[in-house]
C-alpha cells in the first residue's frame, strides 16, 4: 500500500469516527462548555440518572424498539415464509410492495401516517408509534429472513415431511433452525431501524411523550446539556455490540 | 412391502404437458426405474407419488387404497433427494432419527432403530459427525438411512448417485440394490442415466415428454426396444428406413431402393408400408470382405471403415457401407483392429434388426 493511499484511508476513518469519539470523550468531561484539558469525571452520567425527561424517553424507546421487533420479525418472518414457499396470485406484486416504505422519505411517510392515523381515529401516542415502526422495519425483516431461505431451498422441508413431520413440527425442526441466524439477524436489524427512528416518532409523539431521539432533540434545540452525550455514549456502546453480534451471525451464518 | 398403482395421471404446467395419461404398476420389492431426458417428467411422476405434485387428473394408489388426499407427511414413504437434503443443524443421528422422532417412538428405540440403520450402511462410528464433515458418498449412505429408518411403504430416490463421481457411483449402484433386496422394500428411483437404469433396476420405465413409451425388463426393453426413441435413448442403435417389399424366407424384407434389403425375423406391416429398423452396434460384426462367414450373419453391407476409436476394452468403428453410415462396437479381442480406409463387411442377424415405431 503506498504512502498516499495509507494517508486516506486514515482521512476516512479519521472522518467517520472523529465525530464519535468526540462525543465518547466529551461525556466524562466535567465541563459543560467542552473546555480542554479534560477533566475525567462521571458526572454527566450522574445527572443521567436525574434526568426523568431522558429516561423516560429511553424506556419509552427500548420499550417500542423490544415491541417492534418482537412483531415486526414474528409477521416478517411468516411473510418471508409465504414469499419463498407458496404459489399464490399477486406473490410479485406483493415482493414489489415491500420497497416503498424502504425508498419513500421518511418525512413523506410520517406525514401520510400522521394524516392516515388523525383520520381513523387511531390518533398519536406510544401505540401509534410502534404502529409506524412497525410498518417501516416490517421489509427489512421481510428481505433478510427471504435471502436465508432462498439460499436453503424448499428440500430439506420436503425431506421432513416425507419423513413424517407435519407442517408445525418441519418448521420448528427444520425452518426454524436453518433460517435462526438470519431471523435473528432480521431482528436486530428490525430494533436498530425503530430504536434510531426520529422523523416518525417526532410526528406521531403527542405532547408529553417521546421517544429517546425525540428527546435528544429537544434538548439540543433547548440548549445543549452534556447529559445528551452521556447517553450517546452508551448507545454507541450498546450499537456497536449488537453490530458485532449482527456481523457475526448475518455473514458467517450462511456457512453454518 | 407395497405396491403402488398409478392410474392415468395427468399433471400441465401452462400449455407443458409433464405427465400425459400415465398409467403404471409398481409391483411389491420390485427395483423399479423411471428413465428419461431431462424434462421428460419423471421427476414430476415420482413427487407426486410423494405428495409434492397434485395431479390435474388420474389417481395414485399404495397397497390399493387412494393416496391423492393425504398430505406427504401422511403418505408414509421413504425419499431420497438429489442432494441428500441432510438436516445441517442436526448429527448424523439426529438426521436419521427425525422421521421416527416425530412419530413419538421413545428414546430407546429410536437409539436401538438409527444404531441398526448405521450397521446397515456401514457407517457405525459417524453417530455424531454433522452432515458437513462427510463426503458425498456417505452422505448419501445418511440420507438412504434415514429414509429407511421408518419402514417406509416406499422408498423414492431421486437421481440418487447423481452427485457421486463414476467410481463411487459404481460402488453405491452395487450397495443399494444389496440393501434394496436385504429391506425387501418396493424403490422407485428416477434417473437420466441409462446404464444406472439397467444395471440397478428389476424394470424400467421409459419416459419421453410426459409420455411412457415402454416399459420391461431392463434387458427386454435394451433388445426389443419399441420405439426409435427408445432404441437411441437406452443404448445406441443404428436405423434403416425403407419399406417393407416381401419375404426373404423365413424374413421379412425393408428395402430403401438405394442399398442392400435389410432382412429381419419381426413380422412386418403390409408391402410397401414404411419401415424403420433397429440395429444395436454391438450386434454388427465387421469382417474382411474375402473373409468366411458364419451364415447366420445373414444381413450384409459392404463398406469401408472411416474411424476407429480405441476405447480399451472396446474399440467403435465409424463405418461407410452402400451410402450408410454405421456405428459398430467390437469387443478388443482382434490380432489387429480395422484400420481406417479397410474394406469391411458389416454383417448381422435378422434376429438383431428389430423394427421400432418412429
Amino acid at each position: 500500500m503506498t504512502l498516499a493511499l495509507r494517508v486516506l484511508l486514515v482521512a476516512v476513518l479519521a472522518f467517520l469516527y472523529a465525530p464519535i469519539v468526540v462525543l465518547v470523550v466529551m461525556a466524562f468531561n466535567r465541563s459543560a462548555l467542552y473546555e480542554l484539558p479534560i477533566v475525567w469525571d462521571t458526572v454527566w452520567f450522574e445527572a443521567l440518572a436525574h434526568n426523568d425527561r431522558l429516561l423516560t424517553a429511553s424506556l419509552n424507546s427500548i420499550l417500542i424498539a423490544l415491541a417492534n421487533t418482537l412483531v415486526a420479525t414474528v409477521l416478517g418472518t411468516m411473510a418471508a415464509l409465504a414469499f419463498a414457499r407458496f404459489q399464490f396470485r399477486g406473490r410479485n406484486l406483493l415482493r414489489l410492495m415491500l420497497l416503498p416504505p424502504i425508498t419513500i422519505p421518511w418525512l413523506i411517510i410520517g406525514t401520510a401516517m400522521l394524516v392516515l392515523f388523525f383520520w381513523t381515529g387511531i390518533g398519536r401516542g406510544l401505540h401509534a408509534i410502534l404502529l409506524g415502526h412497525v410498518a417501516l422495519s416490517l421489509p427489512y425483516v421481510v428481505i433478510v429472513v427471504g435471502a436465508r431461505l432462498t439460499s436453503f431451498g424448499d428440500a430439506l422441508e420436503e425431506s421432513a415431511a416425507v419423513l413424517g413431520a407435519n407442517p408445525w413440527q418441519t418448521f420448528w425442526r427444520v425452518s426454524m433452525p436453518v433460517i435462526a441466524p438470519g431471523v435473528i439477524a432480521a431482528a436486530l436489524f428490525a430494533f436498530a431501524v425503530s430504536f434510531d427512528q426520529f422523523v416518525i416518532s417526532y410526528f406521531l409523539a403527542p405532547p408529553g411523550v417521546s421517544t429517546l431521539p425525540v428527546e435528544i432533540y429537544a434538548a439540543i434545540r433547548k440548549g445543549f446539556t452534556p447529559e445528551v452525550n452521556a447517553v450517546s455514549a452508551i448507545i454507541i456502546v450498546v450499537s456497536m455490540g449488537l453490530m458485532l453480534v449482527f456481523a457475526r451471525l448475518y455473514r458467517f451464518g450462511g456457512e453454518r | 412391502m407395497s405396491r403402488v398403482e398409478v392410474v392415468g395421471v395427468t399433471k400441465t404446467y401452462g400449455p407443458v404437458r409433464a405427465l400425459d395419461d400415465v398409467s403404471l404398476v409398481f409391483d411389491n420389492g420390485v427395483f423399479f426405474a423411471l428413465l428419461g431426458p431431462s424434462g421428460s417428467g419423471k421427476t414430476t411422476l415420482l413427487r407426486a407419488i410423494a405428495g409434492f405434485v397434485a395431479p390435474d387428473a388420474g389417481s395414485i394408489l399404495i397397497d390399493g387404497r387412494a393416496v391423492d388426499d393425504l398430505p406427504p407427511h401422511r403418505r408414509d414413504l421413504g425419499m431420497v433427494f438429489q442432494n441428500y437434503a441432510l438436516f445441517p443443524h442436526l448429527s448424523v443421528f439426529d438426521n436419521i432419527a427425525f422421521g421416527l422422532a416425530v412419530r413419538g417412538v421413545g428414546r430407546a428405540e429410536i437409539a436401538e432403530r438409527v444404531a441398526a440403520m448405521l450397521r446397515l450402511v456401514r457407517l457405525e462410528g459417524m453417530a455424531e459427525r454433522r452432515p458437513r464433515q462427510l463426503s458425498g458418498g456417505q452422505q448419501q449412505r445418511i440420507a438412504l438411512a434415514r429414509a429407511l429408518v421408518t419402514r417406509p411403504r416406499v422408498l423414492l430416490l431421486d437421481e440418487p448417485l447423481g452427485a457421486l463421481d463414476r467410481r463411487l457411483r459404481q460402488e453405491m449402484q452395487i450397495e443399494l440394490k444389496q440393501i434394496q433386496r436385504e429391506v425387501g422394500i418396493t424403490a422407485i428411483f428416477v434417473t437420466h442415466d441409462q446404464e444406472e437404469a439397467l444395471t440397478l433396476s428389476d424394470r424400467v420405465a421409459l419416459i419421453n415428454e410426459g409420455r411412457l413409451v415402454q416399459v420391461g425388463a431392463p434387458g427386454e426393453v435394451y433388445e426389443r426396444p419399441a420405439t426409435r426413441f427408445a432404441a437411441g435413448f437406452l443404448g445406441d442403435a443404428n436405423f434403416f428406413e425403407g419399406r417393407a417389399a416381401g419375404r426373404d424366407g423365413p424374413f421379412g424384407r425393408i428395402a430403401d431402393g438405394a442399398s442392400r434389403a435389410v432382412l429381419t425375423a419381426d413380422p412386418l406391416p403390409a408391402d410397401g408400408a414404411p419401415v424403420t429398423v433397429a440395429v444395436r452396434p454391438e450386434k454388427i460384426v465387421l469382417r474382411a470382405p474375402s473373409e468366411g462367414v458364419d451364415p447366420a450373419l445373414v444381413n450384409r453391407l459392404d463398406g469401408t471403415v472411416r474411424q476407429a476409436v480405441y476405447s480399451g476394452s472396446s474399440i467403435t468403428y465409424i463405418v461407410e457401407a452402400e451410402g450408410r453410415r454405421l456405428v459398430v462396437f467390437e469387443q478388443n479381442t482382434a490380432a489387429s483392429p480395422h484400420a481406417p480406409g479397410a474394406a469391411v463387411a458389416a454383417l448381422f442377424r435378422p434376429e438383431h434388426a428389430v423394427v421400432v415405431a418412429p
